[in-house]
């Protein structure tokens, strides 16, 4: 194949083998191809020229099974992950993925798990990695491979589940996946602490990661001069939880507000993690490290900082412009040995600076390795992922 | 098939001849043994004393037979040397000796677990790892602990409490390393709520194959990369030996409701099960026993639970207390709903150790019934409880032999004992144990839930992977180990060697004839 010069193949197969079929033609013509779900996270990663072939998942968008009294689900990669958690939501079930889900809602399962990404719920239910139970592969050796299974309890094989989450793709297209579902919680209610003082708002977020609550969800978010910490309670006693989380920040001097209708303070929380104007920095950090967190973000100009508390995990949000370069390199030498990852940012900032951030190094060694096994000649988004993988 | 051995005898005499039990095709680990030329060897083992000292390298053969067989008794086979480094920087030192002499190893931690995978390689070298037994960091703030990987599961918690745990708990739990529970993705009884091994490492400092150290996350979570800990951990010592063990640990429950629940035939029980989940409620453990299983733990536990029910339940909540207590009325209905003829409520905590003593006490306990048994790890749906019960029952009848049952509900994690009394009995007992692990698969689930398939049920693997997936596996193996020196001979059913790098796969005629494997 002649790499195009304007307007890459466009593909979208309705069967997993064609994927492995147009993956391994392209490798053994030495193309480029770009896989895509939804399409929301275009701008992540190192910038890339267009590439020779688009290979999308989204008519790959059956729910293969529900199963319902186990707690399971097999999903092909191109569901739009809104439209499965409203079908499992009928059952009372929840798939524990809560990702912003981009324009038009598009998110789908495959590009949630392809590129790691979670939301507010994962302070209970973890992360893709922990509710990915198997995964069929599609390889540019052009055939399908699973691993794992679609039981909750499986050791068998090695778990290339985990490897290709979080993997952007680089590795094969992931094409199925098989998931762990939970109960819906039948009520929620978030505790709301505020202050305007990182001093007395930190310990009471420490204090709430501490304490035996098991809430479902637990953030902080700074910014403008001030911050809050929100508590959510999930389940049968979500009131109660509420009210243990706002005597946790009572007990250390500051009052909290219940409340019960509270989507609309985690949507915001989900939107402080994406950003179509901004520039979006992923801290990998930990949990006595939120302080620090907030005053690096505020000397980088940041506009606001949303946290899991107990993940110890950051998204912060800088204004694009000249100065979001120079915001990201202040980040990294702040906050380091902490991976600061650049998500969603014009091409310009991620040509600025790298956006992985990964330093060589025996680990970015064996990733080379990993890519070399599974995609010798380079098919699978080559070039998007870190040390330029 | 785990064979745990001679019941009559404690684990101590497992050189005891009359329970070599092997299978056609089961002569040990020697399908991975290479020719070594005895002048390499030799100065190997001279490398390895300089590294550790004369006193930490054995080659005695008497001594070296105390280590020919890991938890799974029936596989024996004798290293040409055993190494116990005293930190990581000699276990690094030893692997580069290996790999410059070309000769393979083992890596073993407490040699508990099931599936013999610490099995030695003949003319390889075992590495056990009791002497890294230290706690390097307890990092509450940030609710991490350091720790090497000879340290025990209880240790680990033991050095976070009283307010945080470890939640992983397999039963071997008070001996078995955290090094081997990284390796195996160890489980436990709790794990249908907290999870398994793979869920709460966040770093890992280990050795590859080739001698280099690499560290692999941290810390932290969600680091850039390639999720190499969710490919380490479970990989069964194939991939390296990790020397450092960074976790994440957990506030410990707020509260604890634990109740054992009888009924008359395990399939109400496992009516019970789905029931209990269909609620919403997700217990920390649901556990089962049947009959067989009830009858041989109160022969050692008298834990006074009715011999004569059919099946008995272990359910335990725990969490917020206004979490459980609004659920554990719902449970208790559920129970008595399928049918349950008595539900005991544990008062207070020495009546919720009473429960899991009856449980823990099973397996040891199976002693009293017969002289030998086989265990095995399969996993199937929750809902496919009742039928695949059923056909284990049937089974055990068309071979004429007891099968008792106890197991992790929840998971639908099933240890099928088959028991058996003599030597000439073995061979159909683990031809029926293997017909078992069929089941297993045929009704959509795994060949292991938690031992591992280390050297024992790698001939299962084809019934639940395709060429295509095992050739997937062997990629990930071939980056981190490409000349085969780590744990060779397990987890996949035949060997394989890495060559160049791949390129496409082609099937061969005779393959696709079904005639040979892809090697």
């Amino acid at each position: 194949m002649v790499p195009a010069v304007s307007s890459p193949r466009r593909e979208a197969p309705a069967a997993q083998a064609e994927v492995a079929d147009l993956l391994a033609t392209c490798a053994r013509e030495g193309c480029r191809a770009r896989v895509a779900g939804g399409a929301t996270k275009l701008g992540w990663g190192h910038p890339l020229p267009d590439p020779d072939l688009e290979l999308s998942t989204r008519a790959l968008d059956r729910i293969v099974e529900h199963n319902e009294g186990d707690f399971t689900a097999v999903l092909e990669a191109g569901v739009p992950l809104a439209r499965a958690r409203a079908a499992f939501a009928a059952s009372g079930q929840m798939l524990a993925l809560d990702p912003p889900l981009g324009d038009g809602a598009a998110a789908t399962v495959g590009g949630v798990v392809a590129s790691g990404d979670s939301g507010p719920l994962r302070h209970r239910y973890g992360g893709p990695r922990d509710l990915v139970l198997g995964v069929t592969m599609a390889l540019p050796d052009g055939t399908l491979a699973r691993a794992g299974g679609r039981v909750i309890k499986n050791v068998a094989g090695y778990d290339l589940a985990k490897l290709n989450t979080g993997a952007f793709g680089t590795l094969g297209a992931i094409v199925q996946v098989a998931v762990r579902l939970h109960p819906l919680p039948q009520g929620t209610c978030t505790a709301v602490v505020r202050s305007a003082d990182p001093e007395a708002l930190a310990p009471v977020s420490a204090a709430l990661a501490h304490a035996q609550l098991e809430l479902q969800s637990l953030d902080a978010r700074w910014g403008g001069g001030g911050g809050t910490v929100l508590a959510r309670g999930g389940g049968a006693a979500a009131r109660q939880q509420a009210e243990a989380a706002a005597r946790v920040a009572e007990e250390r001097g500051l009052a909290a507000e219940l409340v019960e209708e509270d989507d609309q303070l985690w949507d915001d929380q989900r939107r402080a993690q994406s950003s179509a104007d901004g520039v979006l920095v992923r801290v990998s950090g930990v949990q006595a490290q939120l302080e620090a967190v907030w005053r690096a973000s505020e000397a980088a100009g940041a506009r606001s900082v949303a946290t899991r508390v107990a993940a110890g995990v950051s998204y912060v949000c800088v204004d694009d412009g000249e100065g979001a370069a120079a915001a990201v390199e202040h980040l990294r030498r702040a906050l380091a040995p902490s991976p600061c990852v650049v998500l969603d940012a014009p091409a310009a900032v991620r040509e600025a600076v790298d956006p992985w951030g990964v330093p060589e190094g025996a680990e970015l060694q064996l990733m080379r390795r990993l890519k070399a096994q599974f995609d010798p000649a380079g098919a699978c988004n080559r070039g998007l992922y870190v040390g330029g993988i | 098939m785990a064979r745990v051995g001679d019941t009559r005898t404690e684990a101590s005499t497992a050189g005891v001849q009359d329970t070599a039990v092997v299978g056609p095709g089961q002569e040990g680990g020697d399908d991975a043994a290479r020719a070594i030329d005895p002048a390499v060897a030799e100065r190997l083992v001279l490398q390895l004393r300089s590294i550790c000292g004369e006193e930490h390298v054995v080659t005695h053969p008497h001594q070296l037979r105390t280590y020919e067989s890991d938890g799974l008794l029936q596989y024996k086979v004798s290293p040409s040397a055993v190494v116990l480094p005293a930190d990581g920087d000699q276990v690094r030192r030893v692997v580069r000796a290996c790999w410059e002499a070309g000769v393979p190893w083992v890596a073993r931690g407490a040699g508990s677990g099931l599936s013999g995978g610490a099995l030695p390689v003949a003319d390889g070298v075992l590495i056990a790892l009791s002497r890294l037994r230290r706690v390097i960091e307890v990092d509450l703030d940030n609710q991490r602990v350091v720790v090497e990987p000879g340290v025990t599961n209880s240790a680990v918690s033991d050095a976070v409490g009283p307010t945080h745990f470890f939640p992983p708990d397999p039963s071997s739990q008070i001996v078995c390393s955290i090094g081997g529970n990284v390796a195996e993705n160890a489980g436990g009884a709790h794990c249908f709520k907290y999870g398994f091994t793979t869920n709460y490492v966040t770093g890992l400092t280990v050795i590859l194959p080739d001698g280099e150290l690499v560290e692999l996350g941290g810390k932290e979570m969600d680091r850039p990369g390639y999720d190499l800990l969710g490919a380490f951990v479970g990989s069964e010592g194939t991939l390296g030996v990790a020397i450092e063990i960074t976790l994440r640990v957990i506030p410990v429950p707020e509260h604890v409701q634990t109740m054992a629940a009888f009924f008359a035939t395990t399939e109400e029980a496992a009516r019970a099960v789905s029931g209990i989940v269909a609620d919403g409620v997700v217990p920390a453990a649901i556990e089962m026993m049947d009959q067989l299983a009830i009858e041989a733990s109160e022969q050692a536990a008298h834990a006074g639970f009715p011999t004569g029910a059919g099946a008995a339940l272990i359910v335990e909540l725990d969490g917020s207390a206004a979490e459980c207590e609004a659920r554990f009325d719902g449970v208790v209905r559920v129970c008595e709903a399928e049918g349950a003829t008595e539900v005991r409520i544990a008062g207070d905590e020495a009546e919720r150790a009473t429960f899991w003593r009856a449980r823990k006490a099973a397996f040891a306990a199976m002693g009293r019934i017969a002289n030998h048994y086989y265990v095995q790890d399969g996993v199937i749906p929750r809902t496919k409880l009742p039928e695949v019960l059923r056909r284990i029952y049937e089974l055990g009848d068309e071979y004429g032999m007891r099968v008792a049952n106890v197991f992790h509900a929840g998971d639908g994690n099933l240890h099928p004992l088959v028991c058996f009394d003599t030597a000439e009995e073995a061979e159909r007992a683990e031809e029926l144990s293997g017909r078992i692990v069929e089941a297993c698969v045929e009704a959509g689930g795994s060949i292991t839930g938690e031992h591992g398939v280390g050297f024992d049920k790698k001939r299962h693997m084809p019934a639940m992977f395709g060429e295509p997936d095992l050739a997937a596996f062997q990629r990930l193996r071939c980056a981190f180990d490409p000349d085969g020196l780590a744990n060779p001979g397990k987890v996949m059913p035949t060997p394989r060697l890495c060559g160049e790098v791949p390129g496409l796969y082609r099937e061969h005629p005779l393959e696709r004839d079904g005639l040979a494997e892809r090697f």
